[in-house]
C-alpha cells in the first residue's frame, strides 16, 4: 500500500497516472496492467502529454513516458517537466527498449525505467508504486517548504532555493520582483477570510503561470506579499502587472490593485533577502501613486532610506554616548548704543562615529516624523538646564537659553513636569529657559498646541515663534497665537541688500510684531548692512555670524566672561 | 480464426503475451489483432527499397515494440533483425529478412 494519500482527483478515487506512448497497443497494455490500482490517462505524443500534465499538475502521481514519439519526443517532455518548479514534483518512468537511453534518461531526471517488451505486470506495478511512494514521501518533507494555501514556496525555502539557483547559474542575471495587494486586509475585513484566501489563490495561480513561462521561482512571503525571482530577460514588467490586475476582473467590486516593485539585475554580492528588501522599497515608492503598477528600484533613494534607517537605529546609542553636542549661538540686544549679549539659542550637532558631523536639517525632520524627536528634545533640555546652572555658578550671571520644542512634545502634558524638574534640579526659574516653537507646529491640531503653549506661558515660560514667515499662519490666526517673541526666518535677512521687496517684507514682519506687541529676533545676520537696516526698522535682537557663530559650551562661557568684563561687571 | 492455439501453432509465445495482459485472453487477442492491423508491414519494404533507411528504422522499431509486448515471437525475430540493420544505417542485406517477415506476417494475418 502506498503510505501517503496526497494526490487524488479522479472519479475512481485512485491516483491519476499518465501513459505516454505513440503505439496504441503499448498504451492499452499498460492501461490494462495499471487500471486496477490507478486511473490511467493517455497521450500519444509529447505535446498531448504536456497539455494533460499542465492541466492535471496538482493531481498527477506519475508519468510513464515513451522516448521516441512524433511531435514532441520523451526527452523534451522530461526537460520541460524538470525545469518547472511544480512539474518537477511529478515522477517520470521512462519506457524504453534502448539500453543506451537509460542513463541519459536518469541523468535528465527520470526516476526509473521500464524496458520493452514490458516485464511482467507485477514488476511494472511494483516499480510504479515504489516510485510514487518515494516521491510522495519526499513530498511530505516538501510540504513544509510550500505554503499550504497557495502551493508556492514559503519564505525560508524560497530564499534557500534562490541561493542554490544562483550558485548553479552564476552568470545568469536575475530580477527580484516583490508583489503585494493594496489594502488586502480590507478584503478580509469586508468579505471574510475565505474570500481573502480565494483572492490570494487567484493571484498565486497567475504567478505560477508567470513562472512556467519565465523560469525562476516564487513564494508567498506572508499575508498578501509575494516574491518572484526570475532570470532577467527583455521583459515588460509593466505589462505583466497590468495583466495580473486584469486577472482580477471577476473581483471588480473589491477594487483590487496588485502593486509590484522591481529590482532588476539584482546585485548578487548582497544577500538574497536584502535584494528583495530593495524590491519592496521600490514597491513602496509607488504606494500612493495609483497611476502606476510597478515601482523601480532607485539606488539613490535606497541610499537615503538606508542612511535614515541607520540614524534612527543609532539614536539611542548616540544619546547614551553623548554623541549629540550642544552649541550655543548668542543673541544680542541692539537697542542701546552697544550691543549687549542677552541670551542664546541651543543648537544641536551630531558627531556620528561613522558618518562624522550629521546635519540637523537631515536628522531633525526624520526624528520629528517618527516621534523620536521627543527623546532628543528632552535630552537637550536637560543638558541646557545644567549648562545655564554651570554658567551661573562659574560667572555669577544667568544667560537665558532658548531650546527648540517640537510639536510632538506639546501633545503630552508630561512636558510640563519635565520642564519643572529641570528647573528645580538646577535652581532655575521659567525666565531662564526660553522655548522655541516653529510656526509650522501651530498648523496641525492648532487648538491643542495653542492650549499647551498658553499653559506654558501661564507658568512663565517665554515662547519664541521660530522660522516665522515660513509657516502657514494666516494673518487672522496670528492674532490668537500665544507668543512672546517672533523669530524672523533667516531667509528674509539674507540678500536684504539685493532687493527692495525683501526690505519691505522685513519691515512688514517687524510691523506685525509691533502690532502684536511682541519682540522680534532676526536670525542669520551676517553683515553690517543687514544689522543697520534691521536696527533702523526697530528689530531689537540679532542672532547670527555677525556677532558669533554657534559655540561649544566652553567657548560660549568664555564669551560670556569677556562680555562681563567689557560691561565692567564682575 | 484468431485463437490462442492457432497463435501457438504459428510460433507465438502466447503464455508470455497473455501474462503481460494480466491473463485476460479476450484483451490479449484484441491487442494481437491491433498489432497485426498495421500498414507499416507494407510500408517497411517500400521504405527500404527506396533507400529511406531512417524511415525504415522508425517503422521497424515501432513494430518491434508492439510485437514484443504481445509476444508474437515468430514475427518479432525478423523485425528485430531489420531494426538493427536499419539502426546501423545499412542499405543492403534486408531481402531475406523481409521475405521471412512477410512470410510470418502472412501466417498471422491469415488467422484474423
Amino acid at each position: 500500500m502506498l503510505k501517503s494519500h496526497v494526490k487524488f482527483n479522479s472519479v475512481s478515487g485512485k491516483r491519476l497516472i499518465l501513459i505516454v506512448d505513440d503505439e496504441r497497443v503499448n498504451r492499452e497494455i499498460l492501461g490494462q496492467i495499471t487500471a486496477a490500482d490507478f486511473e490511467p490517462l493517455y497521450a500519444a505524443n509529447g505535446l498531448e502529454a504536456m497539455e494533460i500534465i499542465r492541466e492535471k499538475q496538482e493531481y498527477l502521481s506519475l508519468v510513464l513516458l515513451d522516448l521516441l514519439m512524433p511531435e514532441m519526443d520523451g526527452y523534451e517532455v522530461i526537460r520541460k517537466m524538470r525545469s518547472d518548479t511544480v512539474l518537477s514534483g511529478i515522477p517520470i518512468i521512462v519506457l524504453t527498449s534502448e539500453e543506451s537511453a537509460e542513463v541519459e534518461c536518469l541523468r535528465l531526471g527520470a526516476s526509473d525505467f521500464i524496458v520493452k517488451p514490458f516485464s511482467m505486470p507485477e514488476v511494472i506495478l511494483a516499480r510504479i508504486q515504489r516510485t510514487i511512494e518515494l516521491f510522495e514521501d519526499r513530498h511530505i518533507i516538501q510540504s513544509t517548504e510550500r505554503d499550504a494555501l497557495t502551493g508556492l514556496f514559503n519564505r525560508d525555502f524560497f530564499y534557500r532555493y534562490a541561493e542554490q539557483y544562483d550558485h548553479f547559474h552564476a552568470d545568469q542575471e536575475m530580477d527580484a520582483l516583490a508583489l503585494d495587494i493594496c489594502h488586502f486586509h480590507m478584503i478580509n475585513e469586508l468579505h471574510g477570510k475565505e474570500t481573502g484566501d480565494e483572492v490570494l489563490q487567484h493571484l498565486s495561480a497567475f504567478i505560477k503561470g508567470v513562472i512556467t513561462e519565465t523560469g525562476g521561482m516564487a513564494c508567498r512571503l506572508q499575508g498578501d506579499k509575494f516574491q518572484l525571482y526570475l532570470p532577467h530577460a527583455d521583459r515588460e514588467y509593466e505589462e505583466m502587472l497590468i495583466q495580473m490586475n486584469e486577472h482580477f476582473s471577476n473581483y471588480k467590486e473589491f477594487h483590487i490593485r496588485v502593486r509590484g516593485g522591481l529590482y532588476a539585475k539584482a546585485d548578487k554580492s548582497i544577500d538574497i533577502e536584502r535584494r528583495f528588501d530593495r524590491a519592496v522599497l521600490a514597491s513602496n515608492s509607488i504606494r500612493r501613486d495609483y497611476s502606476r503598477v510597478v515601482g523601480y528600484y532607485d539606488p539613490k533613494r535606497f541610499e537615503r532610506e538606508l542612511y535614515a534607517g541607520r540614524l534612527i537605529r543609532d539614536i539611542d546609542e548616540a544619546l547614551e554616548q553623548e554623541q549629540f553636542q550642544i552649541y550655543y549661538q548668542p543673541k544680542y540686544n541692539v537697542t542701546g548704543d552697544m550691543p549687549v549679549l542677552s541670551s542664546a539659542e541651543a543648537l544641536i550637532r551630531w558627531q556620528h562615529p561613522e558618518f562624522g558631523m550629521v546635519n540637523p536639517a537631515i536628522f531633525v525632520p526624520l526624528f520629528e516624523k517618527n516621534g523620536l524627536i521627543q527623546k532628543l528634545d528632552y535630552y537637550i533640555l536637560r543638558k541646557v538646564g545644567a549648562q545655564i546652572r554651570r554658567c551661573r555658578d562659574k560667572l555669577g550671571i544667568t544667560v537665558p537659553v532658548s531650546v527648540n520644542v517640537s510639536r510632538v512634545d506639546l501633545y503630552e502634558r508630561s512636558i510640563l513636569d519635565h520642564l519643572e524638574q529641570i528647573l528645580t534640579e538646577n535652581a532655575l526659574t521659567t525666565e531662564d529657559l526660553f522655548l522655541e516653537i516653529t510656526e509650522s507646529a501651530y498648523a496641525e491640531k492648532g487648538e491643542q498646541i495653542v492650549a499647551m503653549v498658553e499653559e506654558l506661558r501661564r507658568r512663565g515660560y517665554k515662547i519664541e515663534m521660530d522660522d516665522f514667515g515660513t509657516g502657514y499662519s494666516s494673518l487672522n490666526m496670528l492674532a490668537d497665537i500665544p507668543v512672546d517673541i517672533l523669530k524672523m526666518d533667516m531667509k528674509f535677512v539674507q540678500n536684504l541688500s539685493s532687493s527692495k521687496k525683501r526690505e519691505r517684507l522685513v519691515r512688514l514682519i517687524i510691523d506685525i510684531a509691533d502690532y502684536l506687541n511682541v519682540e522680534v529676533i532676526a536670525e542669520g545676520v551676517e553683515d553690517t548692512y543687514q544689522l543697520e537696516f534691521l536696527k533702523k526698522c526697530g528689530c531689537g535682537i540679532i542672532q547670527g555670524y555677525y556677532f558669533s557663530k554657534p559655540l561649544p559650551e566652553e567657548a560660549f562661557l568664555e564669551l560670556v566672561g569677556k562680555e562681563l568684563l567689557t560691561r565692567g561687571v564682575k | 480464426m484468431l485463437t490462442m492455439e492457432a497463435l501457438n501453432a504459428v510460433g507465438a509465445d502466447t503464455a508470455t503475451g497473455l501474462a503481460r495482459c494480466i491473463n485476460n485472453e479476450e484483451f490479449y487477442l484484441k491487442m494481437v489483432r491491433m498489432c497485426l492491423e498495421d500498414d507499416r508491414y507494407e510500408k517497411l519494404p517500400v521504405a527500404i527499397a527506396n533507400g529511406e533507411i531512417d524511415q525504415a528504422f522508425e517503422y521497424a522499431h515501432a513494430l518491434k515494440g508492439t510485437l514484443g509486448n504481445v509476444s508474437l515471437t515468430n514475427l518479432l525475430g525478423p523485425v528485430e533483425e531489420i531494426t538493427e540493420l536499419a539502426r546501423a544505417k545499412k542499405t543492403e542485406g534486408y531481402d531475406e529478412l523481409l521475405a521471412k517477415m512477410q512470410e510470418e506476417y502472412a501466417k498471422l494475418k491469415a488467422l484474423l
